[in-house]
C-alpha cells in the first residue's frame, strides 16, 4: 500500500503541503470528555504528528454512556490513559501520549509546559481558567482553541494573536481574466483573432476571453474611455454580444454573454487586500514574518509594475475553444503570471536584504503560491478573551439582545458566563444535581442579570425560558452536542495548522434548540 | 441540599430526558419511562456505514437508543480510514455494515445492532416499515431518493385528504463534501420529503462528447476522453471496471497519451481516478457535524426533548463558519409523498395489463415494475424465485388480487426513466375502480 492512500480523501482538499503540516503539528488536549475526545478523534484519523492527552480525572459509570473511547474495562482508571490508548488504535502513525494530572494544576502551576505544542485544545475549562491559559499560550505563541458543550449549547472560540493565509481556497471567487484592462500579449492575441471569420466552426471555437476583450475594447472606444457602467448599459453590451451570434448553437457567445459580468467589474484591488497592503506590519523590519515581508512586495508591486492590479494568478477556466486557441491563450496568462511572479520575487528579495535578512529564506515555491493568490489573501486576528469578558462592545451586545436571530445565541452566551460565576461561587453548576432546582434557577437568574448590569446592559434580561433550561441542563454533556462542538474545533484547528482556509473570527455559540447557531463578534 | 443522583451509565442524558423543559416539543414527556422506552422500543435504522453511517452508530448508541439496524452493499477500503472511525487496515476487504455494527457493540455495552450486508433495494418494503426513524448517511441522490420513496410509500391520508400521523416515517438525512455540508429533517406529509426538493442537488454536469472527441482543453477532458471513448474503440466489449487497477491504469496512460498529443498539462494518477469514480474529498470532521446534528434530531424525534430543527441545517467551513437554518415547504403535488397518484381502472383490468400500463403513464414512466398491495406480493420481477410464485397473479384481474375493495392503495417499484436516466424507484399509487362506487357511477351516467 502507498502510505498515502489512506489520505487519498483529504489530500484532495489539502495536499501533500497541508498534510505535511498535519503531520508536524503537536497537539495539546484538556480534559477528555466527550468533547475533547471527539475533536481528537477526527485530529488522529487525519494524521497529526503527537498528540498529548491532560485529565486527570478517573473513568466513571457516567462516562460511558457519553464518550466513545472509554468501555467497561476502563471504569476507575486513568480517563487520559484509556482514551489515549483508543485513539492510537485509530491511527499508528500518530505519537500518542497522555498526562494523568487535572488541566486546572498545569494553568496554574506549569505554564512553560504549553509553549512545546503547535496547538492547545482547551476544552471544559470554566472561565478563570480559561483566561489564565490564553495569557500563557498568548505569550508562548501556542495557538489556542476553547471548545465546550454544556446541555443544548456550547461555544467555540480561537485565541491567536495573528494567522495568516496565503491559500484560503475560497469557493467562488472571481477569475483573474483582465478583460477590461488587458496586457499587451493578451491584447495582440485577441486582435489576430477575426470576430467576423466566415467559418461557422471557427466562428464558435473563439473563447469567450477573445470576444470579451475586443468587444470591451470596442466599446471603450466608442464610449469615451468608459466600460459599460448603468444597467440599460450592460444590457446594451449584451446585445451587442447577442448580434454577433451566427448561429443558435453558439455555445462560446452565449458563455461570453453569461461572463460579461467580469468585463463590468472594476479595476485594481479590492477593499479586503487594501487593508491589508496598508496594515502597520507592511511596514517591515527583521522581525516581521514571511507573509509580511511578500506583503511589503506586493505594496511595491502594485503602485509600481502592477499599474494598481495584484501579479496575474495565471489560471482560465475551461470554456468553449478550439484546442490551439485554448492552450495558446493558457500560455499567455501564463507567462504574464510567470513574469509577475519574477518581480514580486525580486522585490522580496531585496525587501529581505535591507532588513537584514538572507535574501532567499523565502522559499520559491512560497513566493510564488503567495503571487498566485494575492487577491485573496487573508489576515485574522484574535483579541484576548479577558479584554472581552471585561469590555464587550455594548453596542454590539445590546443589537444581539434585541435581535430575533441573535437572542438566543447571546442569551447562551451570557448564560455560559453566569454558570462559571455560580460554580465558582456555589461550587456547582446550576441544575447539576438532582434538587434545589427553584433555588439554582433563582440563583442563576440573579447572576445573569447582575452580570448584564456589570457589562452595561442595564434593564436588558434573559427569558425565564432559556434560564430554565440552562438549569435543565445541569452541565451535561451530552454526546451528539460534544461530537458537534468537537467536529467543529477539529476543523478549525486543521485550518490553523494548515494554514490554509479562513478560520471562524468572534465566538461561535452552539444553538442545538432549533439549530440557529451564531458567531459573536463582541469586541 | 442537592443530592447527587446514584451513578448511572445515562447520567448526562438524564438531566435532558428526565426534567420538564420549557423549550421541548408538544409531546414531551419527561421522565424514566421516557427513557426506559427509547432504550426498549425505539427502533432506528441507519442506511449507510460509511463516513456518515459510522458516526451514526456511534452517536446513535451513545444518545439511549439500544435497537440500531445498519445497512451497506459495501467493502471496507483503504482510503475509507481517514475519517470511518470504525474500521482498521486489517479490515479492508470486509462488509462496512459488519464491522462497524461489531465495533460498536464491542464499546458500548447494552447496544444491539444488526448489521444488513446488501443493497437497499434488496430488502423488502415491509423491513424498512418496521423502524421508527430512518437516519441517511449517503452520498448519492439515487440511494436517498429511493429511500424516501419507500418512507414516503408508508404515509396514508385520510378521507379529507390530510395525512395520518401514525402513518408517518419520520428520516434524518446528512451529507458531506470537504468542508461542507447538510443535514435536515424529513416527516412525510409534514415537511417537504426528498423529491420536493430535488432541486437542491443539481445534476452532475457531464463534458459534451464532441469537446472530448474533438477540442479537448483540459487534463479531464483527456481523461473522459480515454475512460468514455477510447475504451469503447479498443477494448470493447470489455466492460470498464473503476475497482480494476488494471482498467484505471490504461485510461491514465491513454490519458497522458492524448494530453500530449494536444499539449495539455495536468494528467495524473490521482486525478485520473477522481474523475473517473467522481470522487468527492471528505474529511472526519465535516462528517462528525454534520452525523451528530442528525443524532440530535433523531433523538429530538424520538422523545420531543427539544424542539426540532426546522427543517434544514446547511454547513459551510471553506471561509469562516457558517450555519443556516432554513425553513423549506412542501411541494404539493409531489409524486412522492402526496396522497398518490390517482388511477382509475376497470374491474376487469389483470394485473399484466395494470403494469404495462404504468410504463406508458405519463407522470409515472416507471417500467418492469413489482407490485405489492398492503406488503403481499402480488407481481414480483425479481428474485427468480419470487417472480414464478407470483407469475401466475398475472393473468388475474387486479380487482380480485385487491380483496374486491373498491378504493385502495398499491406500490410500484421498477425503473423510473426520468430526463433520460434510469434509476430504481417507488411509486405510491391510488387505485379506484370504476363503477363500484354507486356516486361515480350515477357521475359517468350523468355525464354520458
Amino acid at each position: 500500500m502507498e502510505p498515502k492512500t489512506k489520505y487519498d480523501r483529504q489530500l484532495r482538499i489539502w495536499g501533500e503541503q497541508g498534510q505535511a503540516a498535519l503531520e508536524k503539528a503537536s497537539i495539546c488536549l484538556l480534559n477528555c470528555g466527550p468533547t475533547g475526545s471527539e475533536t481528537l478523534k477526527n485530529l488522529v484519523l487525519g494524521g497529526v504528528g503527537s498528540i498529548t492527552i491532560v485529565d486527570g480525572s478517573k473513568v466513571e459509570l457516567g462516562d460511558l454512556g457519553n464518550n466513545f473511547m472509554v468501555d467497561e474495562s476502563s471504569l476507575g482508571q486513568s480517563k487520559a490513559k484509556c482514551v489515549c490508548s483508543f485513539l492510537q488504535e485509530l491511527n499508528d502513525a500518530v505519537k500518542a501520549k497522555f498526562i494523568e494530572e487535572y488541566p486546572q494544576a498545569l494553568i496554574d502551576t506549569n505554564t512553560s509546559f504549553f509553549s512545546q505544542f503547535t496547538v492547545v485544545v482547551a476544552t471544559q475549562l470554566v472561565e478563570e481558567s480559561m483566561v489564565k491559559l490564553d495569557r500563557i499560550c498568548r505569550q508562548a505563541n501556542v495557538m489556542l482553541i476553547f471548545a465546550r458543550s454544556y446541555g443544548l449549547t456550547g461555544l467555540v472560540r480561537i485565541s491567536v494573536k495573528e494567522h495568516t493565509v496565503i491559500e484560503s481556497k475560497p469557493d467562488h471567487f472571481l477569475d483573474d481574466l483582465r478583460l477590461n484592462n488587458p496586457w499587451p500579449e493578451l491584447r495582440g492575441f485577441a486582435e489576430a483573432i477575426d470576430l467576423n471569420v466566415q467559418d461557422p466552426v471557427a466562428h464558435k471555437h473563439i473563447p469567450y476571453v477573445v470576444i470579451l476583450v475586443k468587444m470591451a475594447d470596442e466599446w471603450i472606444k466608442s464610449h469615451g474611455g468608459a466600460l459599460p457602467s448603468t444597467r440599460e448599459e450592460k444590457r446594451e453590451f449584451k446585445e451587442l454580444l447577442k448580434a454577433r451570434m451566427i448561429a443558435m448553437d453558439e455555445d462560446n457567445y452565449k458563455e461570453a454573454i453569461d461572463a460579461s459580468f467580469k468585463v463590468f467589474a472594476l479595476r485594481g484591488i479590492s477593499s479586503d487586500l487594501q487593508r491589508i497592503i496598508n496594515d502597520s506590519c507592511a511596514e517591515v523590519d527583521s522581525s516581521s514574518s514571511n507573509f509580511w515581508v511578500m506583503v511589503a512586495a506586493l505594496k511595491e508591486f502594485i503602485a509600481n509594475e502592477g499599474g494598481g492590479e495584484v501579479p496575474l494568478e495565471g489560471s482560465i477556466p475551461d470554456m468553449t475553444s478550439s484546442t490551439e486557441h485554448y492552450v495558446n491563450l493558457q500560455k499567455i496568462y501564463q507567462a504574464k503570471s510567470e513574469a509577475d511572479f519574477h518581480v514580486i520575487e525580486q522585490r522580496a528579495r531585496d525587501i529581505l536584504k535591507k532588513i537584514g535578512r538572507d535574501p532567499h529564506s523565502i522559499p520559491k515555491a512560497t513566493i510564488k503560491s503567495f503571487c498566485k493568490n494575492a487577491r485573496k489573501l487573508k489576515v485574522c486576528r484574535y483579541h484576548l478573551i479577558e479584554d472581552e469578558y471585561n469590555n464587550p462592545s455594548l453596542a454590539e451586545l445590546q443589537k444581539y439582545l434585541t435581535d430575533e436571530d441573535y437572542s438566543i445565541a447571546v442569551g447562551f452566551y451570557i448564560l455560559l458566563r453566569a454558570v462559571d460565576c455560580c460554580a465558582a461561587n456555589f461550587n456547582s453548576f446550576p441544575g447539576q444535581f438532582d434538587g434545589g432546582m427553584d433555588e439554582d434557577i433563582s440563583r442563576l437568574k440573579s447572576t445573569a442579570v447582575s452580570l448584564l448590569n456589570d457589562l452595561g446592559c442595564n434593564g436588558l434580561t434573559l427569558t425565564e425560558d432559556l434560564i430554565n433550561e440552562m438549569c435543565r441542563f445541569g452541565a451535561a454533556e451530552l454526546h451528539a452536542v460534544a461530537a458537534f462542538i468537537g467536529g467543529i474545533a477539529s476543523q478549525e484547528v486543521i485550518k490553523l495548522i494548515t494554514k490554509q482556509f479562513v478560520p471562524m473570527s468572534g465566538t461561535y455559540i452552539f444553538n442545538g434548540i432549533d439549530h440557529k447557531s451564531q458567531l459573536l463578534t463582541l469586541y | 441540599m442537592a443530592d447527587a443522583a446514584p451513578p448511572s451509565k445515562s447520567r448526562d442524558l438524564d438531566k435532558l430526558l428526565l426534567r420538564p423543559g420549557n423549550l421541548v416539543g408538544p409531546t414531551f414527556d419527561p421522565g424514566v419511562q421516557l427513557r426506559d422506552d427509547l432504550q426498549e422500543y425505539a427502533k432506528i435504522l441507519v442506511v449507510g456505514a460509511g463516513g456518515l453511517g459510522c458516526e451514526l452508530l456511534k452517536d446513535l448508541a451513545l444518545s439511549g437508543f439500544k435497537n440500531l439496524e445498519v445497512i451497506d452493499m459495501d467493502r471496507i477500503e483503504v482510503t475509507n480510514l481517514n475519517r470511518q472511525f470504525l474500521f482498521r487496515l486489517e479490515d479492508v476487504g470486509k462488509p462496512k455494515a459488519e464491522v462497524a455494527a461489531k465495533r460498536v457493540m464491542e464499546r458500548v455495552s447494552g447496544v444491539n445492532i444488526v448489521p444488513h450486508f446488501c443493497r437497499i433495494e434488496d430488502k423488502d418494503i415491509d423491513f424498512y416499515s418496521d423502524f421508527n426513524i430512518i437516519a441517511l448517511g449517503l452520498d448519492s441522490i439515487e440511494a436517498r431518493s429511493y429511500i424516501n420513496a419507500v418512507a414516503c410509500s408508508f404515509l396514508e391520508y385520510d378521507s379529507d385528504n390530510n395525512p395520518r400521523e401514525e402513518t408517518m416515517k419520520p428520516m434524518v438525512d446528512g451529507g458531506t463534501e470537504g468542508f461542507k455540508g447538510h443535514a435536515r429533517v424529513i416527516v412525510p406529509g409534514v415537511t417537504p420529503c426528498f423529491e420536493c426538493t430535488i432541486w437542491l442537488f443539481p445534476p452532475q454536469v457531464k463534458f459534451p462528447l464532441c469537446t472530448l472527441a474533438e477540442t479537448p482543453r483540459n487534463a479531464a477532458h483527456c481523461i473522459e476522453y480515454a475512460h468514455l471513448i477510447k475504451w469503447d474503440e479498443v477494448r470493447s466489449g470489455k466492460a470498464f471496471d473503476p475497482d480494476n487497477a488494471d482498467h484505471m491504469k490504461w485510461v491514465y496512460d491513454e490519458a497522458v497519451k492524448r494530453a500530449e498529443l494536444f499539449g495539455i498539462p495536468g494528467v495524473t494518477y490521482s486525478l485520473t481516478q477522481g474523475v473517473v469514480k467522481n470522487i468527492i474529498p471528505a474529511i472526519a470532521s465535516t462528517n462528525a457535524i454534520i452525523s451528530a446534528a442528525c443524532a440530535l434530531e433523531t433523538l429530538k424525534i424520538a422523545s420531543a426533548f427539544s424542539k426540532t430543527l426546522s427543517n434544514y441545517l446547511t454547513y459551510n467551513g471553506v471561509e469562516g463558519l457558517h450555519t443556516k437554518v432554513t425553513e423549506f415547504v412542501k411541494d404539493k403535488d409531489c409524486l412522492v409523498c402526496g396522497p398518490g397518484v390517482l388511477i382509475e381502472l376497470d374491474t376487469t383490468v389483470t394485473l399484466q395489463e395494470f403494469i404495462d400500463m404504468l410504463e406508458g403513464h405519463p407522470k409515472l414512466l416507471i417500467s418492469k415494475a413489482s407490485i405489492t398491495y398492503h406488503g403481499k406480493n402480488l407481481y414480483m420481477q425479481a428474485p427468480p424465485v419470487l417472480e414464478e410464485m407470483t407469475r401466475s397473479n398475472l393473468n388475474l384481474p387486479l380487482y380480485d388480487l385487491m380483496d374486491k375493495i373498491p378504493k385502495d392503495i398499491l406500490h410500484a417499484i421498477g425503473t423510473i426513466n426520468k430526463d433520460n436516466k434510469k434509476s430504481s424507484g417507488l411509486r405510491k399509487l391510488r387505485v379506484d375502480f370504476k363503477g363500484i362506487d354507486g356516486i361515480t357511477d350515477m357521475d359517468m351516467a350523468g355525464g354520458a
